[in-house]
């Protein structure tokens, strides 16, 4: 059977040319780039070029990239680096964030530091005059992710970041399911802190990066061997990084290109789902959502439920995001939306990617009303109609 | 691959025993606290017979699949049979289940013996 993935939100093939690059790093070249002997200097060159590419690409200088072990890393490092440098004060962020910002924000809070978490809309997208409401003298961070992982939505972080600026704060974004994805230049989004991972982008796992703006104050997680500039120490994952370097530049290069044709796939799929099932609703906004993500919710039928049925015909999706599939509460991020539960808990994410097509949409809104059907009718929810 | 035992993919498949009895005899309906899941079973008995037993689930694949596995441990079974049936028993008729998912099974027992319990009150037995 052929599988059809379209669970890309929550990680994405590395392409070949990805690997191909990789390669001589898990084999001749295999040298630490700190050692002094040929070894690791022919590594060097490698470590600095891919980091130029990734500056490149977020409009950084060079010396703000730092290589981190992926996402949830980086998360970490911007959120508590920066409540470390201040050692106390006020931390505003959204009800929507990853775990690894909210679960940052929340430890810090345990450890004597203030939050405020920033509502959503039902359209998921959080209003900045929140942000200007929430801000206090004694305000250290703001922390708003870029492109929501379970529904797409694309929050208005420039617009935040005016206001950020006149107050004088640092603004952290996540946006690991942006880059590669949508325009992420620092300055043009205004951010100080910015959170990317590879394996989002058909780069290797295991690797991502913290820009840092020059001037953040902001103290190492990891401290050691002074690699990184002191910032993030630890003999770096040179293939991991080389990787993400080619990722990155393959990224860029068909990034409109790959968004139109996401966009035409969604509506695709959106409206073929919308004319076979009833009672089914695509959360947010099309116009301010990323096209790869549908989030659907389907009334009267559990998410896991639906999520085994497509499974054993061969279609990959989650229930909210990977990381809160093995939990039982429904989705933070719907909930928030103002979502029922017992809608909530009937939440699918499709999340396309380059590699999708027409045919394997298709092929989904053919397999999956029936399985809707089958489950309505094992439910208690549902008025009994067949049976 | 699948999280879940070959036997509960079994179930989840093609549960028996799925939809309503009309005038049951006895009907239980429990939601789990722990993730809002919802079951509810009826029961036709005859000479404290369990003689027909039907499901409704809103729930994971293990919900799923636990409430097919008690309405075929219970058929024709006694009530006072049926009342001794565990959710653990449950779980290790289904070749077990992942940690996160034990819960599950209590829905099952729990919607069985709230059925039980509702036959018996409408009967004074
Ligand atoms: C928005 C967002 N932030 C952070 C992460 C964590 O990244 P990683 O898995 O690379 O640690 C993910 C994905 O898993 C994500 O979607
Ligand atoms: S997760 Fe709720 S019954 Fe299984």
């Amino acid at each position: 059977m052929n599988r059809i993935y379209l669970d890309h939100n929550a990680t994405t093939p590395v392409r070949p040319e990805v690997r191909d690059r990789m390669l001589p790093f898990l084999g001749e070249l295999f040298g630490n780039p700190s050692s002094a002997h040929s070894f690791g200097q022919e590594v060097k060159p490698h470590l600095e070029e891919a980091r130029q590419r990734i500056a490149d690409q977020l409009g950084a200088n060079p010396a703000q990239i730092v290589f981190t072990s992926g996402g949830t890393e980086s998360d970490n490092m911007a959120v508590k680096g920066v409540a470390f440098a201040a050692e106390k004060g006020h931390i505003v962020t959204t009800v929507i964030e990853h775990p690894a910002v909210m679960q940052a924000v929340s430890w810090l809070v345990k450890k004597g530091f203030e939050a405020t978490y920033i509502p959503v809309g039902s359209d998921g997208v959080v209003n900045p005059d929140d942000v200007k409401r929430a801000l206090r003298p004694e305000t250290i961070l703001v922390s708003v992710m870029h492109v929501n992982n379970e529904t797409g939505a694309i929050q208005p972080v420039e617009e935040i970041s005016s206001i950020t600026k006149e107050a004088g704060v640092p603004l952290h974004t996540d946006a690991v399911q942006s880059f590669g994805k949508l325009p992420t230049r620092v300055d043009d989004l205004g951010v100080d802190l910015m959170s990317i991972a590879a394996h989002k982008i058909y780069g290797p796992k295991g690797i991502g990066v913290l820009s840092i703006r020059k001037g953040t104050r902001i103290d190492p997680l990891i401290i050691g061997g002074a690699q990184e500039k002191r910032r993030r120490s630890g003999t770096e994952n040179i293939a991991g990084i080389v990787g993400f370097g080619e990722a990155t530049v393959l990224a860029e290069a068909e990034r409109e290109q790959v968004y139109a044709r996401l966009a035409a796939l969604r509506r695709r799929f959106v409206t073929g789902l919308e004319a076979s099932l009833t009672e089914v609703y695509v959360n947010g906004d099309a116009a301010r959502t990323f096209p790869s993500t549908v989030s659907l919710s389907v009334s009267h039928v559990e998410g896991e439920s639906m999520l085994l049925s497509l499974d054993m015909e061969g279609v990959a999706v989650s229930t909210g995001s990977a990381c809160s599939s093995g939990s039982l509460e429904p989705s933070h991020v719907l909930v928030a939306m103002g979502m029922e539960t017992v809608l909530a808990q009937g939440t699918l994410r499709f999340s396309m990617g380059r590699g999708t097509t027409e045919a394997e949409i298709d092929h989904v809104l053919e397999v999956f009303p029936p399985i809707v059907e089958r489950l309505r009718k094992m439910s208690p929810l549902t008025r009994s109609q067949a049976c | 691959m699948s999280m879940y035992s070959e036997k509960v993919m079994e179930h989840f498949r093609n549960p028996r025993n799925v939809g309503e009895i009309e005038n049951p005899d006895g009907v239980g309906e429990v939601g789990n606290a722990a993730c809002g899941d919802i079951m509810k079973i009826y029961l036709k008995v005859e000479d404290d017979i369990i003689r027909d037993v039907k499901f409704q689930t809103f729930g994971c694949g293990s919900a799923i699949a636990t409430s097919s596995m008690v309405t075929e441990m219970v058929m024709g079974k006694t009530l006072a049979e049926a009342e001794q049936v565990t959710n653990k028993a449950v779980a290790e008729a289904l070749d077990g289940l992942p940690p996160t998912k034990m819960h599950c099974s209590n829905l099952a027992a729990d919607a069985l013996h709230a059925a039980i319990k509702d036959y018996r009150e409408k009967h004074n037995k």
